[in-house]
């Protein structure tokens, strides 16, 4: 149970944060054909492309309704009809998904509005999809973003008359999953001999792939025609409680029940998952799924040397934070420092004293006064970890001073398992070599031993005070006050 | 837009220095040089965004960013603009306004941020970016700043250059103004020597001063200010004492040039450090009008020895590659500013540059194209990444060197690929910078992966020994026994 507190600074230091409609625009890179647009000005798209180009190292379509002041204040109807019209004569895109900034949001274009107006003046329109999702930068964070754009999705776009068909199954992923998680996800389901449809599906568009021929829009993802029907499916994942929302106005439309998983990092998080699948399939776990739970029960063995009494600062946006950091604490790890972007139900779940929605300052100041060990975040977290001269793992969006981002696995058995090795590879290079004098003696022996002091009994050390070397300082103060029975 | 943005904005716009500028009826002029974006259709950075990239690469002040947490918290850390010392211009200030903000107006916590700047960093300014959610509520942030200098005693100065006022390239200018207003001329130096430059529209990316530095020292040329790479906040506010400025990259901030010559008679010139020929005119230049102001006419004579020496070097390490190079085709899609002065480098290695790309050219950049490419150069306004992607499919050029957004183009094109922009790691300036640019596209073009990725999959072939045994096989069978 962990006390939340929300930073209380003015201004924010090497933010951990980013904004609202970069989520979103992301999300809507997991349908296929899809052009996603922010309505504000140039710098908006120019800024989320850059961030998601370094990450993914994949061309991102990603446009912009080019506001400018004038067009701003005057509403922006012209740029938003224009915008869409040449969005469909140029990239011929099945969807167009439009996003508002805090530009935007501002002034309060009342977007919806324009599209239907849009949408009577130019009937040629009837042939693209077009959503909309109001995402405010001046509010929440990227997984907020793409949560409200999920929830969008699935609320405007899936059928109602779609007949339920007992062998598929829905699967609303959280933004912290990247593309190498989705695959697994969907192995995994299909080992139950289960179909799944994934809205969105960043593995489809984000995996790092080579289309046949130059596209301007997505290049894989949801089809449009898969997230129609996505209403006759026996049941809905939403991985993450960021999808909690979207799940349940899927319900809502449709009537599909669903299970929200807070995580699916981890054995027993995973263990959660098959015994689902196995229930919605009527099928036992296969052979392979078996064999992968034995693997990471074998990892864990293995890797628990190195995670014990870890003291770790992870930063990582709620949902992340939340399945990274309940599974180092199981690995035996401290929570020493916890740092978070938005408000969440799964805050104060945390295994950990304190979780703060604040910055990457919060979070080195932090790290360096407990003393922790280990550094997690996004690559924005490069200059701690040098200041602070500590490893630093590397966790979310933006990485991108790496590559094979897309490729990451930290879900079900074998992505939890690459987890140990990551991370356990990374503390084994840690481990301290020792020096002759990384054990001296106190004091009292020394004077001992030189025959100058006859200690009495009361002088010496408290029995039960373990001596450990100085190369692990913080160790000292958890031996300091023993009290003597 | 405040009247004063508005007034700035149509200041810059009046640029003497600009010939096309010049060449216009007063009536375009007022109309401003930029065009009108095309909704769907559009990238690149905004103003605030230009403004951003001209300023922050002086090292030693605090970077604060009045708006929402998209402005800094989506773009922060980004950029290759290097630094001998302070690293605070790395750190991330925003003051990441909430909807509260929004409706109450955000001016405390923009005064709030200062004071906490002040207190845990204490740099020796800070510059403090408007954007536009932040301009529309008509947040003060000169009066703020204003406030701020006197109270923590430190310049606080006020960068009005919001996103919607326009693309990046009037956010260059609007940071150059702002440094025009409140910095350049507000500290004298300790000393001034006769040999004092200022380098004008340097990011220093990637470290790429320090491959033209090295050369200036060894003639004594002292470099007072570099706007803005590795730049000091006190060099540049002493930078008014300079003898001769250098404008590096067309016409980014020109107006800094032009007012300086207008306000303390410091002549400059228009310079490159990119391409052998451009390194040495441009040395050639300094020399020239530190002279003209009074330096010993000796320089001359030394600057010309230097280059003798440093052009042979050069071309000794470039003809090991130059036999490689010959007939490569270069497609060059670039934002203006280097357009012409890489052209020349490349030339000079043997590539031919069969297309560049001259969507943010100037009319000047477009003539020196003409000039060094011939009448035939094939320039491209706006290649849309179909078009080039087709371009390189078909083989039409052999190597395409741009930013890094299009880089995808080419790669899954299976086509060669190197970064010229701003992103690049590779530093390319002076003589030793264009051997390692010479060398980054040979060991691009030459790289054995290439044949390896084009190389089709099982599947796509049909193997034609299986074909000629199973005919073989079908005649022996069609015999009779």
């Amino acid at each position: 149970m962990a006390h939340v507190v929300e930073s209380k600074k003015a201004c924010a230091v090497n933010p951990l944060k980013m904004s609202q409609p970069l989520g979103a625009s992301y999300a809507f890179m997991g349908l296929e054909s899809c052009m996603p647009v922010m309505h504000g000005s140039q710098g908006c798209t120019s800024f989320g492309l850059v961030v998601l180009v370094r990450h993914f190292k994949e061309a991102i379509p990603l446009q912009t309704t080019a506001m400018n002041e004038t067009t701003t204040i005057m509403g922006g109807y012209d740029n938003i009809e224009k915008a869409i019209l040449n969005i469909r004569s140029r990239a011929k895109p099945q969807v167009i998904a439009i996003c508002s900034t805090g530009l935007t949001e501002t002034k309060g274009d009342d977007v919806d509005g324009y599209i239907a107006l849009a949408r009577q003046k130019h009937p040629e329109l009837a042939d693209t999809e077009i959503i909309y999702v109001s995402t405010p930068d001046y509010l929440g964070a990227f997984q907020d973003g793409w949560a409200k754009a999920v929830t969008t999705l699935v609320t405007k776009v899936p059928r109602l008359d779609t007949p339920r068909c007992e062998g598929r199954i829905n699967v609303l992923p959280g933004s912290h999953l990247t593309p190498g998680d989705i695959e697994e996800l969907r192995e995994i389901i299909e080992a139950f001999g289960l179909e799944a449809a994934f809205v969105p599906d960043v593995s489809g568009s984000l995996d790092g792939h080579i289309p046949d021929d130059w596209l301007g829009t997505t290049i894989g993802g949801t089809p449009l025609k898969a997230l129609q029907e996505i209403g006759g499916a026996a049941h809905t994942l939403a991985i993450g409680e960021q999808m909690r929302p979207a799940a349940e106005a899927l319900q809502a439309r449709c009537g599909v029940p669903f299970t929200v998983f807070d995580r699916l990092t981890g054995l027993t998080a995973t263990d959660a998952l098959v015994q689902l699948l196995g229930s919605l399939s009527g099928r036992a776990a296969p052979p392979r799924l078996r064999r992968q739970r034995s693997q990471l029960v074998d990892a864990m063995l293995d890797g628990h040397f190195h995670f014990g009494n870890v003291k770790v600062a992870l930063a990582a946006e709620p949902d992340l934070l939340f399945a990274v950091g309940s599974f180092l604490t199981e690995m035996g790890a401290e929570l020493a420092v916890c740092v978070t972007t938005t408000a969440s139900p799964l805050l104060a779940r945390m295994p950990a004293v304190e979780v703060v929605i604040g910055d990457l300052e919060d979070f080195e100041q932090a790290a360096q006064a407990s003393g922790c060990d280990l550094l997690m975040t996004h690559s924005h977290g490069r200059q701690a970890a040098e200041r602070l001269g500590k490893p630093l793992f590397r966790l979310g969006i933006p990485t991108f001073d790496r590559i094979g981002n897309s490729h990451k696995c930290y879900v079900g058995y074998r992505g939890t398992r690459n987890l140990v090795y990551e991370v356990g590879n990374l503390l084994m290079e840690q481990i301290p070599h020792h020096g002759p004098d990384h054990w001296p003696l106190p004091e009292a022996a020394l004077a001992a031993a030189r025959g100058s002091a006859m200690p009495m009994f009361s002088t010496l050390p408290e029995p039960g005070v373990a001596h450990v070397s100085t190369e692990i300082p913080r160790l000292l103060h958890s031996s300091e006050p023993v009290s003597a029975p | 837009m405040s009247a004063s943005l508005k007034a700035k904005i149509a200041e810059v716009f009046e640029e003497p220095g600009c010939d096309k500028n010049v060449g216009k009826t007063e009536k375009e002029r007022k109309k401003g040089c930029t065009k009108q974006l095309t909704p769907g259709a559009a990238a690149g950075g905004c103003a605030f965004d230009g403004a951003k990239i001209a300023l922050q690469p002086i090292v030693d002040v605090a970077h604060l960013v009045h708006g929402p947490i998209a402005c800094e918290g989506n773009s922060w850390d980004n950029r290759h603009s290097a630094s001998s010392g302070s690293t605070i211009y790395r750190t991330g200030f925003t003051t990441d306004i909430n909807e509260l903000d929004v409706i109450y107006g955000a001016e405390k916590r923009l005064f709030k941020s200062i004071r906490e700047i002040c207190e845990k960093y204490d740099p020796p300014a800070i510059f403090v970016y408007q954007t536009c959610v932040t301009g529309l509520i008509g947040d003060d942030i000169e009066a703020v700043c204003k406030r701020a200098a006197e109270k923590f005693g430190k310049p606080v100065i006020p960068v009005n250059a919001p996103g919607f006022a326009g693309p990046k390239n009037l956010g260059n200018k609007l940071g150059a103004e702002a440094l025009l207003d409140y910095v350049i001329g507000t500290v004298e130096p300790t000393h001034t020597t006769p040999y004092d430059i200022n380098i004008i529209g340097e990011y220093n990316l990637s470290g790429e001063l320090w491959q033209v530095k090295p050369l200036l020292d060894a003639l004594g040329v002292r470099i007072l200010s570099c706007i803005s790479g590795d730049g000091r906040y006190a060099e540049v506010a002493s930078s008014h004492r300079a003898k001769a400025n250098m404008m590096v990259c067309s016409k980014s901030m020109i107006n800094i040039a032009t007012k300086m010559q207008q306000r303390w008679d410091i002549p400059y010139f228009e310079g490159s450090f990119y391409g052998i020929g451009d390194m040495s005119e441009t040395l050639r230049e300094i020399a020239r009008l530190l002279v003209e102001r009074g330096a010993p006419a000796e320089l001359k004579d030394r600057t010309e020895a230097l280059i003798a020496v440093e052009e042979a070097r050069a071309w000794e390490r470039i003809r090991a590659y130059k036999q490689r190079l010959t007939g490569k085709k270069v497609l060059l899609i670039t934002g203006g500013v280097k357009s012409w002065s890489v052209v020349a480098a490349l030339q000079e290695a043997g590539l031919e540059v069969v297309g560049t790309s001259t969507k943010k050219s100037t009319k000047e950049d477009k003539e020196k194209i003409k000039e060094i490419m011939g009448d035939d150069a094939h320039m491209i306004d706006d290649m849309t990444p179909r078009q080039m992607y087709a371009m390189l499919r078909e083989a039409k050029a052999d190597i395409m060197l741009s930013g890094g957004r299009s880089q995808f183009v080419a790669l899954k094109a299976r086509m060669p690929w190197m970064d010229i922009n701003q992103e690049r790691h590779h530093a390319f300036a002076g003589y030793e910078g264009m051997v390692t640019m010479i060398a980054e596209i040979d060991k691009a073009l030459f790289n054995p992966m290439w044949a390896e990725v084009r190389t089709p999959a099982p599947w796509e072939l049909v193997d034609p020994l299986l074909v000629e045994q199973s005919a073989e096989q079908l005649a022996a069978e069609a015999q009779p026994a």
